[in-house]
């Protein structure tokens, strides 16, 4: 069932992002970035946890879920920090997605060259 | 079937060329079909989500690894898998085939990533592969920082915590 969600929920995004893509004049760039804010804006209410609940993995792979867990790590270390804890907190859950991305790029960067 | 613009003299007194072009281009523009796009995009996002919800289980199945941490490794093997593709040069031409559908999930930010890597590391090592490599990754992770800081501040002012 997990399985059906993710597929409808991560193609629902997309869908998205490809019809406004298609109908304005917005980049990629424009679209992935508006999405991390949209991501951060929903989990301000929790409302993020609630859909991650409900569809599983498919949740956590668009990059909506990128500011979810960037606002949702912020607000975990305010319980023990209080206001400081937003500035520590911020890269908590999104550090392994960054980092890797990071390590990846620069390894491989140095092994291939640019196809074209 | 072709509108003719009036274009005044430039400078160079290339109208006719201008225009000929122009109808040319126009002619062998390719067609953009918004419903077949769309779908595209559809099928192809939700099977990047299918596949990320299929990693989660069976990690969970055969390792027998908390849920939260099956998504952290299967985050980490979707980057691994869109950069490598990325850096062999395969992932571009799947872009331009699944547009979003490649773009929204977690590979669209790998595939930024490594691709501005390749294309400026013979800019150098700083001022080149260093000063670019978030060329395009930087604005979602600028936006990200400064909407869950603002959002953030809003709900723990409000007095709401997680």
């Amino acid at each position: 069932m997990l399985l059906i969600n993710s597929f409808l929920f991560c193609g629902f995004v997309c869908i998205i992002a490809q019809i406004i893509l298609d109908n304005t004049k917005l980049t990629p760039g424009h679209i992935t970035s508006l999405f991390v804010v949209i991501g951060a804006f929903l989990d301000s209410f929790s409302f993020y946890d609630k859909i991650i609940k409900v569809v599983g993995g498919g949740a956590l792979v668009p990059i909506t879920s990128f500011g979810h867990s960037l606002i949702h790590g912020a607000l975990a270390k305010t319980h023990e920090y209080g206001i400081l804890g937003i500035l520590m907190g911020m890269f908590d859950l999104t550090a392994t997605g960054i980092t890797a991305a990071i390590i990846f790029a620069f390894l491989f960067s140095l092994v291939f060259k640019p196809k074209n | 079937m072709y509108e003719i613009k009036k274009i005044g003299n430039t400078k160079n007194g290339d109208t006719m060329k201008n225009q000929k072009y122009e109808l040319i281009a126009k002619d062998h523009q390719a067609p953009n079909p918004r419903l077949k796009n769309a779908i595209i995009a559809f099928i192809a996002g939700g099977l990047v989500g299918l596949l990320g919800e299929g990693i989660i289980e069976l990690l969970c199945y055969y390792t027998h690894i908390s849920r939260s941490s099956a998504g952290t490794i299967m985050i980490v093997i979707l980057i691994f898998v869109a950069s490598l593709s990325t850096a062999l040069g395969f992932f571009d031409k799947l872009v331009t085939k699944f547009k979003c559908g490649l773009l929204i999930p977690i590979t669209g930010f790998a595939h930024s990533m490594t691709s501005a890597a390749l294309d400026y590391r013979k800019e150098g090592p700083i001022y080149g592969l260093g000063a670019n490599i978030f060329k395009l990754a930087g604005s979602v992770i600028l936006y990200g920082i400064i909407a869950a800081w603002f959002f953030g501040m809003v709900r723990f002012l409000l007095g709401g915590r997680i």
